[in-house]
């Protein structure tokens, strides 16, 4: 089952008091297919040990054969309740090996689409986690919510999930007409549905019981463990990449960075609850602040030409022949770039050897890292507690397993 | 006036933070050559020195490296040593990054940073099963992505697309079987690489430089 490599097998037998269970790979509040082997003593919780790659689809691998416009999809499927920012780092990373920067429009339109994306996901995560502890009405209310950003998806990409819409040298294609009022007219509205979870959740007695001094973490555990996000956030550490190393337009914007204090789940909840209001905060400013323009580098090299330029110029069908058959030649180098996705820092490292295709593509998970600190957060901790726990990392295994 | 000008040519602009960031990272013992890589800080890191320069990096106040966030094999298989170990790092209180490269072969481990970034363990575990990197002093060097029982290290530039093994559960072994994998089409993979001279080499079309001078050294 297992295999290790420099480890002498002792011919010594240990008995084990305590007796484990199999939680998942099917269960409920596994968030997806998550096998988490504990060991217990009666019902609290002595180790975890979580077994993951039940999803893994061999992404990095495949991603190594295919062209750099055909690798954005595989990234929708990565983590796929926030598609968009996962999009938007292998974006960059490529913008960044070829030297070239999308048009200011594209740039607020990725700005205004990973806002939208960050309250899909915080609104999906809230309300399943909240699922997980025992009330259910924030997920009816949530998805229903949801719905409405769903159709925001459909309408600028043409898919409600897996949008390939952010590409390298900009977006897809430019949002259609009215979207921006309908999203203006959704900010309006969406505080007040915010107000309502809280007034749910965040004084509610049961709420409070299951999340509040469960699975704390100090600031110098939540860094060890290489978290990010609003999980660090939580434990009291003011880090958001959004702020300290800006990345297309968000060095424009002015937006608060919660911050907590005790580093448990409830502050963990808080701090997404938090988030969801300056989300909405930077989708007023990029909407207020976008500008008509180009949506994509007008270098035909790297993005394709209209359709209608293709009716009427040869040298325009040539260029959209080469493009969706080889693709552009990325110049070798390698670069590592980082978002501040949802649920922490996404990264991508990219090797490009000169050819049209990635020579290595790895990347960095956010769940990977928090799932791994599951066993140290579930010590001692009660059997019902890691429900809490594991909903309140917010962890996606489309993302974890690649 | 024409002298200052010409003063102010020849002396150097003031270093940069990151290039002076790479300086000091530079001083420590076992790291050779930093360098900025397209506005990204690379560092090298001799094998045995690993352990030792990460603590330094994590240590030290002038790079409090406190986050690993990646560590991930690179496959180069025409290389001596073919893997190389890249460790991605980020300072969250100088907000900096710095990246170290190490290199091994298929027998020769890394010193495991696990003491130093407890979660080095998994993307460790990683490496060694996507890649066969070995990890010393790693207590924990199970296989964590691929299957149960899974044999090769599946990104390796010499392990194919399709893999060896195709898994599908037989309804009258009542039963999940492994199977060589039989494809209905061969795996396609082009050449994008022109062949042809044009009036200007453009990128993508050196190939027929590479194939002129083949003809040639063969006679």
């Amino acid at each position: 089952m297992s295999e290790t490599v420099g480890i002498v097998p002792s011919a010594k037998t240990v008995e084990i008091e305590s007796h484990s269970i199999n939680f998942g790979p099917q269960h409920p509040a596994a968030h997806g297919v998550l096998r988490l082997i504990l060991e217990l003593d009666g019902e609290v919780v002595e180790r975890a040990d979580p077994h993951i790659g039940l999803l893994h689809r061999g992404t990095e691998k495949l991603i190594e054969y295919k062209t750099y416009m055909q690798a954005v999809p595989y990234f929708d499927r990565l983590d796929y309740v926030s598609p968009m920012c996962e999009e938007h780092a292998f974006a960059l990373a490529v913008e960044k090996l070829l030297g070239i920067a999308a048009p200011d429009r594209a740039q607020w339109i990725r700005v205004l689409f990973a806002e939208i994306t960050r309250v899909l996901n915080h609104l999906l995560n809230l309300t399943t986690y909240a699922l997980d502890v025992g009330a259910i009405t924030p997920s009816l209310w949530g998805f229903e919510e949801r719905e409405k950003l769903m159709e925001f998806h459909e309408a600028a990409s043409g898919a409600r999930l897996h949008a390939n819409y952010f590409r390298p040298g900009g977006v897809a294609k430019d949002l259609p007409a009215g979207l921006t009022d309908k999203i203006a007219e959704w900010a309006e509205t969406f505080p007040k549905f915010i107000d309502d979870i809280e007034s749910l959740l965040t004084n509610n007695r049961i709420w409070k019981q299951r999340t509040v001094d469960i699975g704390t973490f100090s600031a110098e555990q939540a860094l060890a463990w290489g978290f990010s996000g609003p999980p660090l956030r939580a434990s009291g550490v003011p880090w958001d990449l959004r702020r300290a190393q800006p990345y297309d337009k968000y060095a424009e914007v002015e937006f608060q960075i919660p911050v907590g204090r005790n580093g448990d789940c409830y502050d963990r909840y808080l701090m997404r609850v938090y988030e969801l209001r300056e989300s909405v905060k930077i989708i007023k400013q990029a909407l207020a602040k976008m500008k008509p323009g180009p949506v994509k580098v007008q270098d035909r090299k790297f993005t394709p030409p209209t359709r209608g330029e293709m009716k009427r110029s040869m040298e325009a069908l040539i260029h959209h022949f080469k493009l969706y058959t080889e693709g552009y030649h990325v110049p070798a180098g390698a670069t590592y770039t980082a978002v501040e996705s949802p649920k922490g820092e996404f990264g991508v490292y990219l090797v490009a050897d000169g050819t049209n295709k990635p020579y290595r593509c790895k990347i960095r998970s956010t769940g990977f890292a928090f799932l791994q600190a599951s066993d140290v957060l579930c010590k001692r901790h009660m059997l019902a507690d890691v429900c809490a726990i594991i909903g309140s990392l917010d962890v996606v295994f489309g993302e974890i397993d690649r | 006036m024409a002298e200052d000008a010409a003063a102010a040519e020849a002396a150097p602009p003031p270093p940069t933070p990151m290039e002076l960031l790479g300086q000091a990272v530079g001083s420590i013992p076992g790291i050779t050559g930093v360098r900025i890589e397209g506005g990204e800080l690379v560092a090298r890191v001799g094998r045995e020195s690993v352990l030792t320069a990460m603590t330094a990096l994590r240590d030290d106040p002038r790079f409090a490296f406190e986050q690993v966030m990646d560590i991930c094999g690179v496959d180069w298989p025409d290389r001596e040593d073919r893997f190389d170990v890249v460790y991605n790092l980020l300072s969250v209180s100088l907000n900096q990054r710095l990246r170290v490269i190490a290199t091994t072969d298929t027998v020769l481990p890394v010193p495991s940073v696990h003491t130093v970034w407890p979660v080095a363990t998994w993307w460790e575990r990683e490496a060694w099963d996507l890649y066969g990197i070995i990890f010393s002093g790693q207590p924990d060097l199970r296989r964590i992505l691929t299957d149960y029982g899974f044999e090769g290290h599946p990104l390796r530039k010499d392990f194919p697309l399709t893999g060896y093994v195709e898994v599908r559960y037989d309804e009258d072994r009542k039963q999940v079987v492994n199977e060589p994998v039989r494809l209905t089409q061969d795996f396609r993979s082009f050449d994008f690489l022109s062949p042809w001279e044009a009036m200007t080499t453009l990128p993508g079309d050196e190939k027929v430089f590479t194939e002129r001078a083949a003809e040639q050294a063969k006679g």
